[in-house]
């Protein structure tokens, strides 16, 4: 597929949970092969929502879904675009559900129809990719919550997806770990949509920040400089900040 | 959360193929189940507890399991003497115990004991999850299956969030007394334990979903049956057999 091609395709997508207030009302959004793109919008805006629209785990009430070039109305349609799209859900201990780390990695490889050997070869890689040598007899939910993160981005990783879906990536992880991920992120050539509130994280890992609001998606090219107040200690030494 | 005290160890019952334990397991509980002679009852306890004495578990801890279930067990003893009719063996006060309830309820302790010891040497001595996947390659129903593995992984998520909820009680100063706001409290609790728990099945199936899971649950492990397997199997069935004959004898 050449680059510019869409992957994601939504048009004029409407949906409520449970018939009241729209959640998400007429939204349209595309993604484009090689898009890094960051969605950013209050609690509640709807962002997770797109995210399991996309994945088919939930259900328009209107509105056209196309994936790969493909419409994607049924399950079976939606089955097959999830083995080339990755999505990493808020909470680590919704994804991590087998007893150990290395089993939980190779059960997407393993429902993509790999053998064993080929399932456990591919997760001892990603385990490896993600600097996680050592955890893959670990109990998943013995681990801490940074690792749990780690692990979960290494189960989605594992089934080798062409496009990125992350909720929330970085919520609740301390500096370390964040920077880990961050620096993973970075290194993937893949397309990807990562929804944050965190507006530093996604600076450094997309090239395009999108906003969510009234159940619409909407782009914000326009740079605003904008001051900064700041403390930290040896702050009144002149000193330069590298943005 | 739930420790799995016994299962890993250095023994010769350890490092046999997971599904030989459950293939000689399943027809020793049904046999002793079904077993009413003293006899065969007495034999299944002692070939339980040479199994048992095979694993070369800690005597200890072993005793302090066994001990949680008898305990129930003495319940059964308080009541069924008294219940069964029969001829009289013993009266206290105006109560009348009969020789046949004593009879049936050493029945059930023989029984209870001798499996539950056969389950500890055999079927504890693996972690859970490897029991898991040995009764997928029995060909077990992927239902249960799945049942068993999601109930052990997420029995810890749900203790979790229901400390999480005692403490969210008690930093607001909840102390339990016997009123209408400690029921209240407490049927809050469970309520939302169970809300919780639903989300998050539906939550966890659809990860999987993500993950191309279509109704199978595959496996990493691979077993291998080697000769220490076949010779267990063989002298266990042959041990089960010996208890069947026995019942049967002293049935005809």
């Amino acid at each position: 597929m050449e680059r510019d091609s869409l992957i994601i395709n939504l048009e004029d997508i409407s949906f409520s949970y449970s018939g009241d207030k729209l959640v998400l009302d007429h939204l349209s959004f595309q993604l484009r092969r090689g898009d890094r793109i960051g969605l950013v919008g209050p609690n509640g805006s709807g962002k997770t929502t797109v995210f399991h629209i996309i994945m088919g785990l939930l259900r328009p009430s209107s509105g056209r879904i196309e994936l790969f070039g493909k419409p994607a109305e049924e399950e079976r349609d939606f089955r097959t675009a999830r083995g080339r799209i990755g999505l990493l859900f808020q909470d680590a201990d919704d994804q991590l559900f087998c007893p150990t780390v290395l089993e939980d990695v190779a059960f997407g490889p393993l429902n993509l129809g790999k053998s064993p050997e080929q399932a456990r070869e591919i997760a001892l890689t990603t385990v490896a990719r993600l600097d996680l040598s050592g955890f893959e007899n670990r109990i998943t939910y013995k681990l801490s919550g940074g690792e749990k993160r780690l692990v979960s981005l290494a189960t989605v990783l594992a089934m080798d997806p062409e496009v990125l879906l992350l909720d929330e990536p970085t919520n609740g992880l301390d500096e370390q770990t964040e920077g880990k991920i961050t620096d993973i992120l970075k290194g993937l050539d893949l397309s990807c949509i990562f929804i944050s509130h965190n507006l530093d994280f996604l600076m450094r890992t997309t090239d395009r920040i999108y906003a969510m609001a009234n159940g619409k998606i909407s782009l914000d090219e326009a740079l605003a400089p904008h001051p900064h107040i700041h403390t930290h200690e040896f702050g009144r030494l002149p000193h330069k900040h590298e943005r | 959360m739930i420790e799995e005290q016994f299962s890993t160890g250095e023994s010769f019952v350890h490092g046999l193929d997971p599904r030989i334990k459950i293939v000689v397991a399943i027809p020793f509980s049904v046999v002793v189940a079904v077993s009413s002679s003293f006899l065969a009852l007495f034999a299944a306890l002692a070939m339980s507890l040479f199994l048992l004495v095979l694993t070369r578990l800690s005597a200890r801890k072993v005793f302090y399991r066994l001990l949680l279930v008898n305990g129930l067990i003495l319940f059964l003893w308080l009541l069924i003497p008294f219940t069964f009719k029969g001829e009289a063996l013993f009266t206290i006060g105006p109560l009348v115990g009969t020789k046949e309830g004593v009879l049936y309820a050493s029945r059930i302790t023989l029984k209870c004991n001798a499996i539950l010891l056969a389950m500890i040497a055999l079927l504890a001595t693996m972690p859970v999850f490897t029991l898991g996947h040995a009764m997928s390659q029995l060909h077990f129903p992927d239902k249960i299956i799945h049942l068993f593995l999601f109930t052990y992984r997420y029995i810890h998520v749900i203790s979790q969030e229901y400390h999480r909820l005692v403490n969210a009680m008690k930093i607001r100063g909840f102390i339990a007394r016997t009123n209408i706001h400690t029921y209240r409290s407490y049927a809050y609790l469970v309520g939302m334990l169970l809300v919780k728990s639903y989300d998050r099945a539906e939550r966890v199936y659809k990860a999987m979903l993500c993950r191309g899971f279509s109704g199978k649950y595959y496996t990493l492990s691979q077993f291998s049956i080697k000769r220490g397997d076949i010779v267990y199997l063989a002298l266990m069935s042959a041990a089960i057999l010996g208890l069947v004959i026995l019942q049967w004898s002293a049935i005809a």
